[in-house]
């Protein structure tokens, strides 16, 4: 088992330095720069030496493999280097964002994860009956609406009801939990219910089919209760397939908070992301992607670990 | 509640001390009164089982037997109130258990009795255990639902059943997982969990069919001995009229959804009043008999359960048909104890009525040894790769699905190829399809090496007849886009008329009505699938056809039509045929020329009559005493010697002669050196040190 993580994650080099290719040499084909965002954004004059004095100090005027390796290199060192648009650490760019993202992105995929496993086996068990429908037409529904628009509503809703807004300001859970949940329990709902609308999908449709298993069968004529069945015996083969939604769409929940983030206004990577890549701050952009990345290689991982650690059939090596 | 059960576990827990014998008379523990059950759905109603009737005493075996479709398994279902909801229903009868009504039991007193008083051994070992808990934790349940057991007795308890079904090592068993385990084995588990509280019936559907010939002798004669041990009734539920005569004392005969014939063993086999019951026996090849030309077979299909017709349903396959028989014939004594629900019950059981069909034509001729050979495999070996052991760097072991296998073909012979799953079988004829690459060895036919050839040229010539007809028909192809694609990709026809002419022409030489052109898959039978795979393989004019297993996936009767279709065409057309299968007596019945093989080897090669006669290798009389044939009394006579164990794995194999770790004849010797195929007699090869030449 140990064996097998070390070649998983020796196997993550590759994969990453794949997707530092693409970024790298997909964002320099975009037209425009960040130097001329930044002096000519207003349609301000600037002279010509300003602007390459400018891209000498970023190190924009050198050979596109020389810019590649030394990011690379970089990296390596853990050092992303600088933003060429704040001129500050790209660390620290991202850690005072990173916090809140991933507090959304867990707090999405839990409140997903209790949803979605109960209505789904629910929605299995008593299929085709109006409990059935009822829960189908949910997990449609959050599929078909759009995050952005659940969003406003709910802000609406909230302010309308309440007379309330969620705060703006980012506060630690440690500081002050509620403060902290007040102001993010709105997204993560948001997110949770589209989340739990795929997955409880996912968990529907495996039910029903390991319910049809022969080992279901086996496990009746024994006379076994059929809570026992289902908890026992039914659930744990179902949820292998589940938790490989879970994991995609967390990973997924970790760079596409996109629109979810504009509409709450939180300041996260999402937003970060959209900003860099307007500014054409193509270290920022760089190593965002590759973040995003590096968390899908790695909850990729840890879902194949899950599985491993449910199913004894699968052993790696 | 706990004290009998108690009680009965120490007798059991000491297995071996009562002696096996026949079963005592006693009172009826289960009685089935009028069973209806009825499946309801989107396209209308399907009366699985009418008005079936019967009783089984303790420590009786009891065999159901029929057919697929004619409603044996959903009567067990029935009796376990397990019909899959919500489309099956019992509309009508009375499962009297211990004198109590099932079916008028509530959903929780339903479930005190399964598992504790009526167990169910199921027929798929591989499927029917949960793959992601341990052998303990499900051996264990049963024990502490029904019987209140805390964990360190259900373990105890697991441990001995384990021992008593006859698992090795029974303690690391419970921490194994079924991947960890053969089917063999998981089958044996399936038993112990069923025997786990002690129950008084035991209803095994099917419980051997998955399972290779050695493994099932060695579950059944396990199951027949506990049951007569034990006292516990048991009801088998099976196609195999052989397993019927070797192990029941009651035989009921299912044919579309009712009950034809009952009665004991004897008088089923000796005396059967049904016709369908007298077609069944007849259309199995035979082991115990001269081998007959053709095949009789009952002609057409079981009826549609949904459209019943009218009067007996066995009437418009009958070849006894008279007119009374528009009208239900109802199941009566034909003599004490037999019943039959024909109209000319009185006339088959008397003989009167001519019932067995005369072998209608002379023994085919022996193989054409004068013909030229066809196809030539010479010291054919085929290695895989597998990965071993944990780490980076351990190496690879190699499984040696074919070592070293020679043999010949000749024109328009059959070579029969028989073995237990696993043994390499099917890999030859792959090798032989040119689908597989081999390690070492050559292949050649009509004279040219496959290796120097076009692969499409060497397809051509080689054909396959597939094993699954369910499978192996693209489903959104016609019929005759199926049969008609080869001849197109091969441009063996000039134009689509001339397809369309050829089609029409294959399908009349496998016996299909030329309308059957336009039909897709799904609208076709299993036998008529299968005609379809024929004439597919036909289309090419190619020189050998594969036959994979081409039978084993059919009903009995239809089996029957199938074989003698083979032989017809072969006679016809000159055909040349390698015969995978591992049914013994279907491969007598086909075959000119045997080979036996066993982890990658042949260990006997010889003409059919020679081999069956005088089988000289331990492992060829070991498999010919595990398949039991359908005569009560002949089954009786012996008492057939049980190969131990399993398998061995073919990454370990064993060192000499691979079967040396089952062979009852084994010494030290044969773990030494790997035999060589001798010749011991005209055209009679054995791999074994001990057989002398006669």
């Amino acid at each position: 088992m140990l064996t097998y993580v070390a070649k998983r994650l020796l196997m993550t080099i590759p994969t990453l330095l794949g997707a530092a290719v693409l970024i790298f040499f997909m964002l320099r084909v975009v037209p425009g720069d960040v130097i001329e965002v930044k002096l000519r954004g207003d349609g301000a004059s600037v002279t010509q030496d300003v602007i390459d004095a400018e891209r000498r100090r970023l190190g924009l005027d050198k050979p596109l493999p020389e810019q590649f390796t030394s990011w690379i290199a970089g990296l390596t060192r853990l050092d992303p280097g600088l933003s060429m648009w704040t001129g500050k650490p790209v660390v620290d760019e991202m850690s005072v964002r990173l916090p809140l993202s991933i507090q959304v992105a867990v707090m999405g995929a839990l409140i997903a994860t209790l949803i979605a496993v109960p209505m789904g086996t629910l929605s299995a068990l008593y299929r085709d009956s109006p409990i059935d429908y009822l829960l189908r037409i949910f997990s449609l529904v959050g599929l078909a609406v759009p995050a952005f628009w659940f969003g406003m509503v709910m802000i609406l809703l909230l302010l309308w009801l309440f007379n309330w807004l969620p705060p703006v300001i980012y506060t630690p859970f440690h500081v002050d939990p509620i403060a902290n949940l007040s102001q993010l329990i709105w997204p993560a709902l948001v997110v949770g219910i589209r989340y739990a609308a795929v997955v409880a999908r996912m968990v529907r449709s495996s039910v029903i089919e390991v319910m049809k298993e022969d080992y279901i069968r086996t496990a009746r004529a024994k006379g076994l209760a059929e809570k026992v069945i289902i908890i026992r015996h039914a659930m744990k083969n179902a949820m292998l397939p589940a938790i490989t939604v879970i994991g995609l769409e967390f990973a997924f929940l970790m760079g596409g908070l996109v629109v979810t983030e504009q509409v709450f206004n939180l300041n996260g990577i999402g937003q970060l992301f959209v900003q860099a890549v307007a500014h054409r701050d193509f270290v920022l952009v760089q190593n965002i992607v590759m973040f995003i990345a590096a968390v899908f290689v790695f909850t990729n991982l840890a879902v194949d670990l899950l599985y491993a650690a449910i199913d004894p059939r699968i052993r790696y090596r | 509640m706990i004290a009998p059960n108690t009680l009965r576990m120490e007798k059991s827990a000491s297995p071996g001390l009562v002696p096996v014998g026949p079963p005592s008379p006693g009172r009826a523990l289960l009685t089935v009164n009028d069973l209806h059950v009825h499946f309801v759905q989107a396209g209308g109603v399907t009366r699985a089982v009418e008005g079936v009737s019967f009783s089984v005493r303790q420590g009786q075996i009891l065999a159901l037997v029929g057919e697929s479709g004619c409603g044996k398994s959903a009567t067990a279902l029935a009796l376990m109130r397990l019909l899959a909801r919500p489309a099956g229903r019992v509309v009508k009868g009375e499962v009297l258990f211990d004198g109590v009504d099932l079916l008028k039991l509530s959903e929780a007193e339903m479930r005190e009795r399964r598992g504790r008083d009526i167990s169910m051994i199921f027929q798929e070992p591989m499927t029917s255990l949960n793959p992601v808990l341990s052998i303990g934790e499900q051996l264990m349940e049963p024990l502490i639902a029904h019987l209140g057991m805390n964990k360190q007795a259900a373990r105890a308890r697991s441990i001995d059943l384990l021992t008593m079904v006859g698992l090795t090592d029974p303690e690391r068993r419970l921490e194994q997982y079924p991947h960890h385990l053969s089917g063999g084995m998981r089958q044996r588990v399936m038993i112990a969990m069923g025997l786990a509280c002690n129950p008084k019936l035991i209803i095994a559907d099917e419980p051997t069919t998955a399972l290779d010939v050695t493994i099932q002798a060695q579950i059944l004669e396990l199951m027949r001995d506990l049951s007569r041990r034990l006292n516990i009734a048991l009801i088998i539920i099976t196609h195999n009229l052989g397993i019927v005569a070797r192990y029941a004392d009651s035989v009921n005969v299912m044919y579309a959804a009712r009950l034809v014939e009952r009665g004991d063993a004897d008088a089923i086999f000796a005396r059967s009043s049904h016709p369908y019951t007298v077609g069944l026996i007849d259309s199995i090849p035979r082991l115990d008999r001269p081998r007959q030309g053709r095949l009789s077979t009952i002609e057409g299909m079981p009826p549609d359960l949904m459209a019943l017709p009218a009067g007996c349903r066995f009437a418009p396959r009958c070849p006894h048909r008279v007119d009374k028989c528009d009208h239900d014939p109802s199941l009566v004594a034909v003599e004490p104890g037999h019943l039959s629900a024909c109209w000319r019950a009185g006339e088959l059981v008397t003989g009167a009525l001519q019932a067995r069909a005369t072998a209608t034509d002379a023994l085919l001729s022996i193989g054409p040894a004068t013909a030229p050979v066809r196809v030539t495999v010479q010291e054919l070996k085929r290695h895989f790769k597998v990965s071993a052991g944990r780490g980076w760097f351990s190496g690879a072991a190699t499984v040696k699905a074919v070592d070293g296998v020679s043999f010949d073909i000749r024109q328009g012979e059959t070579l029969g190829l028989v073995g237990e799953s696993g043994c390499g079988k099917s890999t030859i004829g792959r090798a032989i399809l040119n689908l597989d690459a081999v390690t070492a060895g050559s292949i050649i036919i009509d004279g040219q090496n496959i290796a120097d050839k076009r692969a499409r040229e060497v397809r051509r010539r080689t054909q396959v007849i597939f094993q699954d007809p369910f499978s192996s028909l693209n489903p959104r192809m016609s019929v005759s886009e199926i049969i008609g694609e080869p001849l197109a990709v091969y441009k063996f026809e000039p134009d689509a008329q001339r397809i369309e002419a050829r089609v029409q022409e294959l399908l009349g030489q496998v016996g299909l009505m030329p309308y059957m052109a336009e039909r897709y898959p799904h609208e076709l039978s299993g036998g008529q699938r299968q005609r379809v795979g024929i004439a597919r393989a036909l289309a090419l004019k190619p020189s050998i056809i594969v036959c994979d297993e081409p039978v084993s996936a059919l009903d009995v009767s239809i089996q029957g039509q199938i074989i003698n279709l083979l032989d017809e065409l072969q006679q016809r057309l000159g055909l040349t045929y390698l015969f995978i299968a591992h049914d013994l007596a279907v491969v007598r019945h086909i075959s000119h020329r045997v080979a036996v093989m066993y982890l990658g080897r042949i260990m006997e090669l010889a003409d059919r009559d020679e081999l069956y006669r005088n089988p000289r290798h331990p492992y060829t009389q070991l498999l010919l005493d595990a398949a039991p044939v359908p005569d009560p009394v002949i089954e009786r006579g012996r008492r057939p010697r049980v190969a131990k164990g399993e398998l061995p794995s073919p990454i370990n194999q064993p060192k000499g002669c691979v079967f040396s770790t089952r062979c009852p004849m084994a010494t030290v010797e044969c773990s030494q050196a790997v035999p060589a195929l001798r010749q011991i007699a005209d055209g009679h090869y054995v791999a074994c040190i001990k057989v002398e030449p006669c």
